[in-house]
This record gives structure tokens, sequence and C-alpha cells, in this order.
């Protein structure tokens, strides 16, 4: 029986190991390595609204940027903590429409209705909840799929918030610069202050809440306490996405509340890596722009990214980050065996 | 050893659906003791510690710890009053180092209210201290073993953490699920001093167990279940001696064949 | 009296709504998200079958139940079965297919016209001094004969039996050599006729528009929480509260807070017993 006999083994490049620990500064060559991605990240991004000139591109920057976010919360939420949201739509809504009453009916402007409505929709969001956070996982991702329908439903037959025609008239901002390099200086904030937090103590309980929380509780711990902080900081982010949104397009409507929030979120994490953090807001950058090009296609968007998302679900595919990451820091031979 | 028990069962019950897994079982538990429950597989022993832990609601009956009624209350809640357990089915964090492991109960409130491991006062940094109690349960020090994920660590390891996992709280009670299990006679032979260790130290322990051999050898009063019911309780070679005891785990022979 | 009628036509609706959907959780362990895409499908494969084949609605009828039920376990045979076991894939991936479908036909079905399938028998009714359409009526004889016939299908037929073991435990189920895979294809294809004959039932007495498919997912998963995620009984029963719930509100409120309704059942539901009214998530304690 001649069956080939070898298998594919991957072994950490040379340059890794030595940047391992203590060892990363010993020279330009390890720092370069270490350095060169994030560097690459940041100023890819410092750069991106200078080298894009075309007024409609520009536009989507900003999209995107807040499509980040929202991946970004769902990613911390889904792969530390381990709960799933299938309503990012609602948190969006929730920050949009409150950033909107803020400003047309108190006559705040972005400056403060923006992070009013961050912390006040977090507040909220969590509030509506909390109850079903003791309960599986199965019933927040119920819920957090039932919110955005329940509300837009809400909001238009109640006819409440504007009903069908929206909040008009929101303030927008003094010009696109501040508009996106705040968003981009968020994002990075966001990234990096992420990433910082589930490597700290507490973090790490978040991480262990995921991984098996009976082991949590006999250590003296309460999960939903974890959830419920995990819960307001991703719904803060997303909430903050949200009050973008509405002072970016200078309008709040039901379509604030659109299914393109929750699902695009999911798909960009999944096709970016999910676990990475950074893969999502990679994610993001690919899958929006695809979107914006779809819309000529009405809502047969929403058809592609689901048979994409569920492709990519159902076949496990790691994602764009690991994957990148992987052949980064990894070489395969075939050695026999 | 003081008179008033540290943990008293009071004839709980529990069933699920259709099956009665304990049926009034009471026994009491003194500072000190290394209490030992024993009984067939499908016992209730590990209902018995969920019940007493708040992992499962009783049907009826009262756990009081210190005097204070714990039944039912949230299992966090129970191990902040001191009352910690293992797990048979090993639960480590799979994504995590080993000493990253105890960040987590190191975390909690108890501990920060007990001042750590050892020597009292603030604790310091978690990772220093987590160190140092897997230096305590076992783990050599300079070693890459605390560094290691705990998803590459063997059982005997795996067995040790559950340990250190209950030990960063300070608890004033263990109770130890089938600590024994899956682990070679040396790897028993070296928990063993330190269980005894633990005692000295003032620790209270209950184990559930199937190694009899190992558990007479430390354990000071044994209870053994079956079917949900308590059959016997008291010196280890009285209730190896007791008949209804030799019959539930088989039938007619002679137990002390197996000790 | 109109409450109580219109009370009890809109229940069983609701419960016709969420019988599948909580067959198919309570069988296989799966939050079947495309729940509503496959009632509003049923809608167009029977609206098709007349209009451009021709088939007298008779025909159509069965036909479409058939088709919806083979879609329903192809999608869970080819797709689902693959993530089996992993419940947030399962809960992504059904939504995904769910709006999938649900987004395809609003894109590429129908547009522009209204579409409507007839009622089944013209006409109304006095029943107690309020006039009653037939159709109206159908639906509740239908529903309880459904309900009826499920409850001995469950209990006397084979098949019925091993669906009903698998949902009580799936271990014990696999131990006594009912194949726990072949079974949940069999309940998601079930799942989904019981969708289709809703749809079959319901559609009648509206048009057919793809907002029905997430208003049905909605009213499914509502019913399903507050009668607790798995149990039939707790369905019906829930069905019947929020049901008359709604109709109570229409009358002494206004109609259009009928949908605030299914979100307080909700969250009413969630903070006083978040297992719903015969919820067997005790097995939530009992997970160790």
């Amino acid at each position: 029986m001649a069956r080939a006999s070898v298998r594919r083994e991957r072994l950490d490049r040379g340059i890794k190991v030595r940047t391992s620990g203590i060892y990363a500064i010993t020279g330009w060559k390890e720092i370069t390595y270490l350095v060169i991605p994030r560097l690459v990240l940041i100023v890819g991004l410092l750069l991106l609204p200078l080298v894009v000139t075309n007024l409609y591109w520009q536009r989507v920057i900003s999209i995107v940027a807040i499509y980040a976010l929202l991946a970004l919360s769902f990613d911390f939420l889904t792969h530390f903590v381990g709960l799933v949201s299938l309503g990012g739509a609602f948190f969006v809504g929730v920050g949009g429409y409150l950033a909107a009453l803020l400003n047309t009916q108190f006559g705040l402007s972005p400056l403060f209705s923006i992070p009013l409505a961050t912390i006040g929709g977090a507040v909220f969001c969590t509030l509506l909840i909390m109850p079903c956070l003791p309960l599986r996982g199965v019933y927040f991702s119920i819920v957090t799929l039932m919110y955005p329908l329940l509300a837009a439903r809400i909001i238009e037959a109640l006819n409440i918030f504007g009903g069908t025609d929206g909040i008009l008239g929101v303030a927008g901002f003094p010009n696109r610069w501040v508009e996106q390099y705040s968003l981009i200086a968020i994002i990075l904030l966001a990234l990096f202050g992420l990433r910082r937090f589930v490597n700290m103590d507490i973090g790490l309980v978040f991480r262990a809440v995921k991984d098996n929380d009976q082991a949590v509780k006999a250590s003296g711990l309460s999960i939903t306490l974890y959830k419920t902080m995990a819960v307001f900081i991703s719904s803060g982010l997303a909430c903050l996405a949200g009050a973008y949104l509405v002072h970016i397009y200078m309008w709040a409507g039901i379509s604030t509340l659109a299914l393109d929030f929750s699902i695009i979120p999911i798909a960009a994490t999944v096709i970016g890596g999910g676990g990475t953090l950074v893969g999502p807001v990679l994610g993001s950058f690919i899958l929006v722009p695809i979107s914006e090009l779809l819309r000529a296609f009405g809502t047969l968007r929403i058809v592609f990214y689901s048979l994409i998302l569920m492709a990519f679900i159902v076949f496990r595919s790691e994602g764009l980050m690991v994957y990148g990451q992987r052949k980064y820091h990894q070489f395969e031979k075939w050695i026999k065996v | 050893m003081s008179s008033e028990p540290l943990l008293e069962v009071r004839d709980i019950s529990k069933s699920f659906g259709g099956i009665q897994a304990l049926a009034g079982v009471s026994f009491q538990v003194f500072p000190g003791d290394i209490f030992g429950i024993i009984g067939p597989n499908g016992s209730g022993k590990t209902t018995l510690v969920n019940s007493i832990t708040g992992f499962v609601h009783v049907n009826s009956g009262h756990v009081l710890f210190k005097g204070r009624d714990i039944t039912n209350r949230p299992p966090h809640k129970i191990a902040d009053l001191g009352v910690t357990r293992t797990f048979q089915i090993m639960r480590p964090y799979y994504s995590l180092p080993a000493y990253k492991n105890l960040i987590i109960p190191l975390f909690s409130p108890r501990a920060r209210r007990t001042g750590g491991w050892r020597g009292g006062g603030k604790l310091g940094d978690r990772d220093t201290v987590a160190i140092d109690i897997l230096e305590e349960i076992g783990f050599e020090r300079d070693s890459q073993v605390p560094y290691k994920m705990a998803s590459t660590l063997p059982t005997g390891y795996l067995k040790r953490m559950e340990l250190a996992r209950c030990l960063a709280l300070r608890p004033e009670l263990i109770l130890c699920d089938e600590v024994f299990s899956g682990l070679s006679m040396s790897e028993i032979a070296s928990m063993i001093p330190l269980l005894e260790r633990l005692q000295l130290e003032g620790i209270t322990l209950i184990m559930i167990e199937h190694r009899l051999k190992e558990l007479f050898r430390v354990a000071n009063r044994v209870m053994v279940l079956n079917f949900g019911q308590k059959l016997c309780e008291g010196l280890p070679e009285a209730v190896m001696a007791d008949e209804k005891v030799k019959e539930a785990y088989l039938g007619s022979e002679d137990l002390s064949d197996y000790v | 009296m109109e409450i109580l009628i219109y009370g009890t036509v809109n229940s069983v609706s609701l419960a016709l709504m969420a019988l599948g959907f909580t067959l198919v959780y309570g069988i296989s362990g799966l939050p079947n998200f495309a729940h509503g895409a496959l009632y509003v499908i049923t809608g167009f494969i029977v609206w098709t079958l007349m209009r451009t084949l021709g088939l007298p609605y008779l025909w159509a009828i069965p036909l479409a139940l058939i088709a919806i039920g083979l879609i329903g376990a192809a999608i869970y045979y080819f797709i689902l079965i693959r993530v089996r076991g992993m419940a947030t894939s399962e809960i992504i991936a059904s939504y995904a297919i769910g709006l999938a479908i649900l987004e395809g036909l609003r894109w590429g079905g129908f547009k522009g016209l209204t579409y409507t399938l007839p009622v089944f028998i013209e006409g109304s009714w006095e029943l107690g001094g309020v006039m009653v359409d037939y159709q109206r009526i159908l639906v509740v004889v239908i529903g309880v004969v459904v309900m009826a016939l499920l409850w001995l299908f469950t209990h006397f037929n084979r098949i019925g039996l091993a669906l009903r073991g698998m949902a009580q435990d799936e271990r014990a189920a696999m131990m006594l050599g009912i194949d726990s895979d072949r079974m949940a294809v069999v309940a998601m294809g079930l799942g989904s006729m019981l969708a289709g004959l809703a749809a079959i039932v319901l559609l009648p007495l509206g048009n057919i528009v793809v907002e029905a498919g997430y208003n049905v997912l909605i009213m499914a998963i509502a019913v399903c929480i507050v009668g607790g995620l798995g149990s039939w009984v707790g369905a019906v029963l829930a069905a019947f509260v929020i049901g008359f719930a709604q109709i109570l509100t229409v009358v002494y409120v206004e109609s259009h807070f009928q949908i605030v309704v299914a979100l307080l059942a909700i969250i009413v539901t969630l903070i006083l017993k978040p297992s719903g009214l015969f919820g067997r998530q005790k097995e939530l304690e009992e997970r160790v």
C-alpha cells in the first residue's frame, strides 16, 4: 500500500520565536517584525481620508468606520464572552434615536449628544437585555434578534419618534475631517483598548465565562454581573456607532434599525476572523464597499451576505485574519510520518 | 474538635423527572474532618455535592453552613461563604495558561476580602499569587508547566488545579468530587500529603470517592449512599463491616477483599 | 362575545404559527429562524401552482405542503445538520437562510402586484350575535384538528413516539436505537409542514407579503418564549394568553398596540419566569 504518509507540520517562524517576551527589543529586525502589522493598520487608517478623493467613496469611509465599530462590538461579545447578538441594529437604533432626540429636542450639539447617547443608550439596552442573562445563551440570541424587529414595528405602529418619516433636521459635523478622523480615532482606541482589556485580569474573567461558566460560579463570581458588564460595553460601542450614524446622515428613522446593522457585523466578523478583534475591522473594510456596490440590486445584497455568512459558518472557515496571522507567524512543510 | 457542625445537611431530597436522586439525606460535618462519601455509581453522590453547593435546587430539606441556611442559594454566593467544590469532569479554562486559570478565583470578592493565599494583607500582583498557589499545589515553580495552556496539561495536574482553584478562595470547606479518579497510584500517593496539609491548615474536606483504600487512609469519618439514601455513617472500619454496605456494593461478597 | 370569538381565532392562529417552531426546537434543539421564511414560501408556492400551473386550489394545497416539508428537510439535511449541536452556529446559519429567502423573495418575487390566496369558503356565519367569516371559523377548526392529530401522532405512531422520546432525552433515545440525526430531519420536515399549514390557513385572510414572514417569526418566538421553549402544551397555552391579551388590547386600547403586547409578554416572562410557563429550562441548573 503506497499511501502517501506525509503530514503537514506547522512551525513558528524563527523570528516569531526570537520576538517572544523581552527578546523583542534585541534587534531592529525583531522590532520591525512586531511593529509592522500594527503600523500598517494605524497608518493605513489615518491616511485613508486623505487618500480617497471621490466624494461618494469619502462617505463610504465613514460608513465603513461605523460598521467596523459594530463588528468590534459583536466580536467582543461573541468570542470573548460567549453571547451571540443577532440584533446589533437595536443598539444602533437606540443610540441613533437618542442622539437625534437630544439634538433636535434639547438642542445639544453632536459634541454632547453623542457621548450622552452612548452612555444612555448603553444603560437602556443593558436594562432591556438583563432579564435573559441568567439563562442559556440561546435566549440571548433570540431576544436580541427580536428587539430590533419589535422596535421597528412599534415605532411604526404607535407613530412615535417621527414614525415612518423619522426625525429630521439632526445636526451634522462641521466638516468631514472631524467626522472621519474622530471616527478613526475611536476605532483605534476601541480596538487597542479592547485588546488590552481582554488580557487584563477582568478580561480573563469574561473569557472564562465563555469557556466555562460553571467553574466561574464555583469560584465565587456572579456571571450575571460580568455578562451585564460585557453587554454594557458592547452596546455602548454600538450605540456610539448609531449616534454617529444619525449625525452623518442628519436623520434618524426606522432604517436606523435596519437588518444591515445586524447582519453585516456578523458577516464581517466571520469573514475577517472571529476572536481577533482586528479581523472584524478588516472584514468591514472588505464587506461594506461591496455592499455599497450592490446597493443597486436592492435587497439582493442582504441575500448575498446571508449566503456568504451561511457558507462561512457551515464550512467553518477560520476567517482571513486568523489565516493571515498563521501565515505570518508560522510556516508549513510536509514531512514524512 | 468543636462540637458545632460546620456543615449540616438535613433531610434533603431531589428528584429529576421520575428519578429520585436523593431521598432524605442527613449528616453533619465538623471542622477539621475529612469526611468521605462513598457509594456505588448512581447513588447520588454528585447530586449531593451539587445540592450543597447550589448548582442544583433541592426539592425539600435544608443545608446549613455554620448555622446559616444556604439551601438553594446561588452557587457563587455559596462559594463566597467559603464552601468550594471541585468538578468531577474537570473544567479548566482551556484557552488560558495554567496560572492564568487562577486569576479568576483570585478576582472574586472573597479572595479580595480574605487577602489572598498566604500571609494576609493586600493582594499584590495576582499573577504572582497564582504562581505561588500552584507551587503549593505541586507545580514546579521554575518549569514551564504553570505557563502551559490548560488544554495541554495531563490529568494529574488538572486535578491539582481544581484544588488550586478552591484554595485561591481561602475556603473553609472543600467538597472534592472524585479527585482521585483517573490518577495513578503514585499520583494519589503524592496527593495525600497535600490533603493532610490542608487539614492541618484548618480546611475541612468532604471527599466523594470510589477509591476506597486511598480514601480510608485520610478520612476520619465516612458515609455510604445508595440509591439516594444514606445507608450508614461512622468510622471507616465500622462502615466497611456493615452488612448493608457490603450488599450495596457487592451483593454478598466480603468487602474486605478490596481493602 | 366578540372578544371571545376573535380571541379564540387569534389564539389558534398564534398556536398554529408557533407549533412548527416549538416542535423543531424541542426535538432537534434548533431554533429555526427560517420559520417565517418557510411560512411565506408556502404561500408563494400555492399561488404559483394555482396561477402558473393552473392547478385547482384543492390540489395545490397538499402539493405545497409536501413541497415545503421537503424543502425544510432538505435545508436541514444539506446545511443545518453540519452545525448540529453548535448552538451559536445553528442560530446564525438558520437566521442567514431565513433572511436569504425572505429578502430574496422581496427582491425577486412578484413585485408590484398584490398576491392573495382565496378563502376556502366564501361568506360568513352568525355566531352568538356576531358575524364571523367562514375562513376564520375554519382556522379554529383546522387548528384544533391539527393539535389533536399531533397529539395522537406523538403518542401512538412509532415515528411520533420516537420524536417525543428525542424531545425528552436525546441520549436515551439514541440508546434505544433511534437515529437522532434522521429524526431531526423528520422533525424539521414536520415543522416546516406546520409552518406551511399555518400559511395556507391564515394567508387567505390577508395578502401574501414578505413582512408576514417576519411577523410570523416574531409571534412564533414570542409564543414559544412565554410558553417555554420546547413545550408543545406551553406553546398552545401561551398562544391563548397572548392571543386574548392582544384582542383585549384592540378592543380597549388601540389596535396598533397589539405588537406591544408581544414585547411586553416576552419581557414579563423573562423577568418573572424565564423558562416560560412549561419550560424545561431547569436543564439550565442541571448542566453540571
